[in-house]
């Protein structure tokens, strides 16, 4: 077994049948659709090919549909675009401390600018308090912003009853999608979102595109000023092989959700199991309402970025929510605020898996990481009983 | 993926003098497992007082397992002397170095030998001894040990000092100390990356006006009424705002200091910093 790849969340595989489509439009598909002449029209059919398969996996109309370059751009442009759009009339925007940095960070540079910004803590399991969304709205809140699955613990937050929440205040909500289209079904049809971000490259498309969607009237400022382009949403020739990619990406995610539900869910069930059953001191991060392909497991005692690294040996690639492995000094902020105790945080590892993986592909990991972990146990000074001084912190003050 | 080099990988999956003494003549303990990286480091003296069994346990990343693992290496064969003289440099070369963001593993692996030697000559205790007072309190690390840290490896900046020693890399409350501390061992202001000043948000005068009227409505207004006074938006000309005051605040003596201080610091908050208020 040459590379066993088990960190999707992070990066997809391109389909090959997505490289297919994608290749004429670099080579001698090269007009611009905006152009007036036939050799630009005829790449603009692919254009809209493509918005109408992003459209028919949301269940949106392709006329809402926002080509961005990617999910940072488009929770950008979802999130600040909204608040322009009021002009300042409102200054409250709300979010969950478990949000991708894309819109964590976005949300904290609004804060400096003054914006009044509430994050919604989460619980042990990663779960969300809707009484605390339904408290801390207000008349002056802009902008609710919820993911719809995490990243790091693939939890998978109650959208259909928080879309219902926000708007039955009348307030604008935007949803990082990110990591749940082509796993689970959204549809927007029945889900009252004003705001969709999805990425090409979480869903076996090429990076660099992605997708926003935008519920007809919602108002928006651009980020990128210039041309008509995107329904005056995004300017900018159109990244067209990319939109191509995505688009074939969106309609074979369509194709493959059953088997992402059915085939998926019951390999990485055989890895959850099989770790947790074979590895002593292992946790399981995020209750039972998770994208069918991720699992987060907390090895106590042990750091994140060893275990990472000697998997990597084996031809393992996964992820891990330590301090070293986020290349900060402290674990993620996922970790932190479900409340996962230091000493499990700093060992927690994430697997996401797709499509393309095989079963014997999770034996695999499951016959070698518990051996990883008792390597790493025997060296490490907290699990050989003996009482420990060390250095005195408050790591909670 | 850290950039580490041959040595780092080959100390990191085949460690050397993995284990625990337990006749030691000397033990060092540095880190937690909260902070994500621990070590315990033991040796043993022979009849010359030269080290002639060294050990450590450790909780890590590769860095902090392939330095612990070098450092024992070097030390076995020294007296005492010899092996108080290693600094986090010496370690970091034994590696081929480490990257900028892992120096502080190899400050741990002399601290813990520090500790260890400490503890054989004193006696009492295994842990690092606290030396000054704790200037980071995420990690637990003093202004000695930043002080340390700057003059062995010519640190300049509140970076660097996150990299060799932690200091710095939890909450960032203690940066300005920090920025502090390399003022005094340096003698220099500490080199940090200029923040870069956020282009203001251009507003319309409609927006600017609607946004003042909100402001005042909802910042100033309330406060004013309950004293029986009011305020009134007259006009905005450029940044220049003009108001008037009604009720008991048109006659009161420090309407003048309520305008300036609390109308002009709303709007500035509020809406734009370059407002000044005026009354008409």
């Amino acid at each position: 077994m040459d590379h066993i790849y088990l960190d999707n969340n992070a990066t997809t595989m391109m389909a090959p049948e997505v490289l297919a489509k994608m290749q004429p439009l670099f080579t001698e598909m090269y007009g611009n659709p905006s152009s007036m002449h036939s050799f630009g029209g005829a790449v603009a059919r692919h254009l809209n090919e493509a918005r109408e398969n992003v459209a028919a996996l949301l269940g949106a109309s392709p006329s809402e549909i926002v080509f961005t370059s990617g999910g940072s751009e488009g929770d950008n442009l979802a999130i600040r675009g909204t608040l322009e759009a009021l002009a300042g009339r409102k200054r409250h925007i709300i979010t969950t401390r478990v949000e991708h940095p894309a819109v964590h960070g976005t949300c904290r540079y609004l804060k400096k600018q003054g914006y009044r910004l509430t994050e919604l803590s989460v619980d042990r399991n990663g779960a969300l308090d809707l009484q605390e969304l339904r408290d801390a709205i207000t008349p002056d809140t802009a902008i609710v912003s919820i993911m719809w699955a995490n990243n790091e613990t693939g939890v998978i937050f109650p959208i259909e009853e928080i879309a219902q929440i926000v708007k039955s205040r009348g307030v604008v909500l935007h949803v990082d999608a990110v990591q749940s289209v082509g796993k689970i079904p959204v549809d927007l049809s029945k889900t009252p979102i004003d705001l969709l971000c999805l990425s090409g490259h979480k869903l076996h498309g090429p990076k660099g595109i992605g997708a926003m969607y935008a519920r007809k009237g919602t108002k928006l400022v651009p980020l990128i000023m210039g041309g008509h382009q995107e329904n005056n949403k995004r300017a900018g020739t159109e990244n067209v092989p990319g939109i191509v990619g995505l688009g074939t990406a969106c309609d074979l995610a369509r194709r493959y959700l059953d088997e992402e539900f059915g085939k998926v869910r019951e390999m990485r069930d055989r890895l959850e199991k099989g770790l947790l059953d074979s590895c002593t001191d292992a946790t399981l991060n995020g209750g039972d309402e998770r994208l069918p392909n991720t699992v987060n497991i907390s090895f106590e005692y042990v750091e994140g970025e060893a275990i990472l690294l000697m998997i990597d040996q084996l031809g393992i690639s996964a992820s891990s929510g330590s301090a070293c492995a986020s290349g900060s000094l402290e674990p993620s902020h996922v970790m932190r605020a479900m409340g996962v105790p230091f000493t499990q945080a700093h060992g927690s590892i994430r697997f996401s898996l797709s499509r393309y993986n095989k079963m014997e592909e999770m034996d695999h990991v499951i016959e070698h990481l518990p051996g990883i972990i008792d390597r790493l146990r025997e060296m490490s000074p907290f699990t050989s009983g003996k009482a420990w001084q060390g250095t005195p912190i408050d790591h909670d003050h | 993926m850290w950039d580490y080099t041959g040595k780092v990988k080959e100390h990191f999956l085949n460690p050397q003098n993995v284990g625990y003494i337990t006749d030691a003549d000397g033990t060092g303990e540095v880190g937690s497992l909260a902070c994500g990286d621990a070590l315990r480091l033991m040796f043993k003296l022979d009849d010359d007082g030269r080290i002639s069994e060294c050990k450590f346990q450790t909780f890590g990343c590769a860095s902090a397992i392939a330095s612990s693992s070098a450092l024992t290496e070097m030390v076995i064969g020294m007296t005492l002397e010899e092996a108080e003289k290693i600094t986090n440099q010496d370690i970091a070369e034994a590696l081929g170095g480490l990257p900028d963001e892992k120096m502080h593993c190899s400050v741990m692996g002399r601290e813990a030998l520090e500790a260890a030697i400490a503890n054989y000559r004193g006696g009492e205790g295994t842990a690092k001894k606290v030396e000054g007072h704790i200037t980071c309190i995420c990690f637990g690390i003093s202004d000695k040990d930043i002080e340390r840290a700057i003059t062995e490896n010519q640190l300049t900046s509140v970076e660097e000092v996150t990299n060799y020693t932690k200091a710095g890399g939890g909450c960032k409350g203690c940066h300005e100390e920090i920025g502090e501390i390399i003022s005094r061992v340096t003698g220099a202001e500490p080199t940090e990356p200029v923040p870069v000043e956020e282009p203001k948000r251009k507003l319309t005068n409609i927006q600017k006006i609607q946004m003042i009227t909100e402001t005042i409505d909802r910042e100033v207004r309330p406060a004013l009424q309950k004293d029986g006074g009011d305020i009134e938006l007259i006009d905005v000309e450029g940044d220049m705002v003009i108001v008037s005051m009604r009720g008991n605040c048109a006659q009161c003596s420090v309407a003048q200091f309520t305008l300036r201080d609390v109308v002009q610091a709303k709007l500035r908050e509020f809406v734009d910093e370059d407002l000044q208020v005026m009354e008409a």
